[in-house]
């Protein structure tokens, strides 16, 4: 699967825009705040049907327009499929595919799956935990329908059984059976989840390790590990063992929720203190590679990879491993955006890879080289 | 926010008008713009209306009861349908509130008597067992002569830890505890039925000799 065609309208701060693009490496390259990314943005809405940095779609519209457009032409296994997303100020997305619209977004979604390698991924590595659970969670849902229904029901028992330790502590007896039933009920939702997370991590710590391994020539060694309190005990005896604490936390310290992906380098030193930042942008982009491959293989189809401004931070050599990696046949079309056109031509002539270059400037995209 | 901004602040003309339009502003899904149209009709109806209109809401709120068995809605201590003898005592439908009872009701399938629980167990939203006709319940129960609850509450998380709760409230006193059957409803095409729904529907099938009783 390839994205033939783009074309943007009113969106960001684009007027009018249309790329013919390669079905193997893209680049966009211009000055800081040419709009680079902004044509990832593009790519994304067809893809996810929302935008991967704003969660507000009426903020894609350009100053002084009233609506945008975006269009992509997909080219899959031959056959060729129109999507477009729009927008009105103050009306519903439209979202239609062959002219034909969707009356749920959630169909469309997977059709035409992208993994996004961007700068705002350090999150992954810096922020708390909650950060990591929600990439686990988006990329098993991306091919698991049923994972998303079951986590939000376990938020909202979750929810309910902390209320109930919280009036507990305000006075009013504990009610023990209720507390059993709320217990039985997070067993319910939070053991499948358990099991499908400890189940993707088996598969996608190895793809992990690969990608880490070729992108570095195991210049450092680093580890990924899922840890879950559930994997010491059952659900079930850890609710009762916990009980105590929970009632004096007036919160439920045990369960699915507090699981975390630990990232090591050199042994056990945690990568988020003792990694440089190149180490750790290699880390992510390992990470973000994985989540491809993964994709790739529940799919049976290559996604498109876009690179957010890539080059930041990787020394020379990592910089071309990385190139040489995804331009290769284990990954399909890509994007990626850079500040230096000459940079980007000189790494692809090293490694004797085809490159389209589009050169962005006010607000227009001119096409470089037709080489590709 | 905009909803905020764009609520219209009206200029009354008398302190009476607004009154009355913030009172029927606080129903259930009444807005300003309804209240305001229900006021002035109210006023351009002849008084002898407004007064029973009045007198009924008057007489609602004074002179209601709860029956003292079953906890619904009723004029006497005890209901209508708990004292009637065609209706069987042993058989007790558990709901949430009033107007599941009105819908079992409509059904004319029923003919055991009721139990009210006048809500869900919901910790976040403050409802606890101790804040529902939960104990009464267990009581009528322990004291005999029951041979089947049906416990007949939403398809919702809240309903599901509702009936765990009277499960383990009510399973050591030999009675029968059942719910009602969850899946597609009539004249329902399959090919809409959402998938959690269909697909325990296929789980919990039934063999065709009951279906078609």
């Amino acid at each position: 699967m390839w994205l033939k065609q783009l074309a943007v309208l009113n969106f960001k701060n684009y007027t009018e825009v249309t790329l013919h693009f390669a079905p193997e490496v893209n680049a966009f390259t211009g000055a800081n705040g040419a709009g680079k990314t902004n044509l990832l943005d593009a790519i994304h809405y067809l893809s996810l049907c929302k935008s991967f940095f704003n969660p507000i779609d009426s903020q894609q519209i350009r100053r002084d327009a009233d609506w945008f457009m975006v269009q992509g032409e997909f080219d899959k296994d031959g056959q060729a499929d129109t999507v477009a997303c729009s927008l009105k100020r103050n009306q519903k997305k439209q979202f239609k595919k062959n002219k034909k619209a969707y009356s749920r977004l959630a169909d469309h979604i997977g059709q035409f799956p992208l993994v996004m390698v961007s700068p705002s991924d350090s999150a992954i590595v810096t922020d708390g935990s909650e950060e990591r659970r929600r990439f686990v969670d988006n990329v098993i849902s991306q091919t698991d329908l049923a994972y998303l229904d079951g986590l939000i029901a376990y938020n909202k028992c979750l929810a309910q059984r902390n209320s109930l330790l919280k009036q507990a502590a305000r006075g009013s007896k504990l009610d023990s059976s209720l507390l059993e039933v709320l217990d039985m009920q997070l067993v319910e939702f939070g053991v499948p989840i358990f099991e499908k997370r400890r189940a993707f991590m088996a598969e996608f710590i190895p793809e992990f390790d690969n990608h880490y391994r070729f992108l570095t020539d195991t210049a450092e060694t680093v580890s990924l590990v899922y840890e879950s309190q559930l994997m010491h005990a059952p659900f079930g005896t850890l609710l009762e063992q916990y009980l105590d604490r929970d009632r004096l936390l007036e919160r439920t310290n045990v369960g699915i929720h507090k699981d975390d992906l630990l990232f090591t380098i050199h042994g056990d030193m945690p990568l988020k203190k003792f990694g440089s930042q190149g180490q750790q942008k290699s880390f992510l982009i390992a990470l973000k590679l994985a989540q491809y491959s993964f994709l790739h293989r529940q799919k049976g189809f290559k996604p498109l990879l876009l690179l957010d401004d890539i080059f930041d931070k990787l020394d020379d050599h990592r910089t071309r491993k990385l190139m040489q990696m995804v331009s290769a046949d284990d990954f399909g079309q890509i994007f990626l955006t850079d500040t230096d056109s000459m940079r980007i031509n000189r790494i692809f002539d090293e490694i004797n890879r085809r490159v389209r270059i589009f050169e962005i400037n006010s607000c227009t995209a001119r096409q470089l080289e037709k080489n590709g | 926010m905009w909803e905020k901004k764009y609520l219209c602040v009206m200029n009354f003309s008398s302190k009476l008008l607004e009154q009355a339009v913030a009172e029927f502003g606080r129903l259930p899904g009444v807005g300003q713009k309804t209240a305001l149209r229900l006021v002035l009709h109210l006023l351009s109806q002849p008084e002898a209306e407004v007064s029973r209109f009045t007198e009924a809401l008057d007489r609602l709120k004074r002179e209601i009861r709860y029956c003292t068995t079953c906890h619904n809605v009723s004029d006497t201590a005890v209901c209508e349908i708990c004292a009637s003898h065609k209706r069987d005592g042993a058989l007790i439908c558990v709901v949430e509130d009033t107007r599941d009872v009105m819908a079992i009701e409509n059904t004319d399938q029923y003919h055991g008597v009721y139990h009210v629980l006048g809500g869900l167990i919901s910790p976040m939203d403050g409802v606890g067992p101790s804040d529902l006709q939960i104990d009464s319940l267990v009581k009528r129960v322990e004291a005999g002569g029951v041979r089947e609850v049906i416990v007949a509450l939403s398809a919702t998380m809240e309903g599901d830890t509702t009936i765990f709760y009277l499960y383990k409230k009510l399973k050591d006193f030999g009675v029968q505890i059942s719910t009602i059957a969850r899946g597609i409803s009539f004249g329902g095409e399959l090919e809409y039925v959402d998938e959690v729904t269909l697909g325990r529907s296929i789980a919990t099938r039934v063999p065709y000799e009951r279906s078609i009783a």
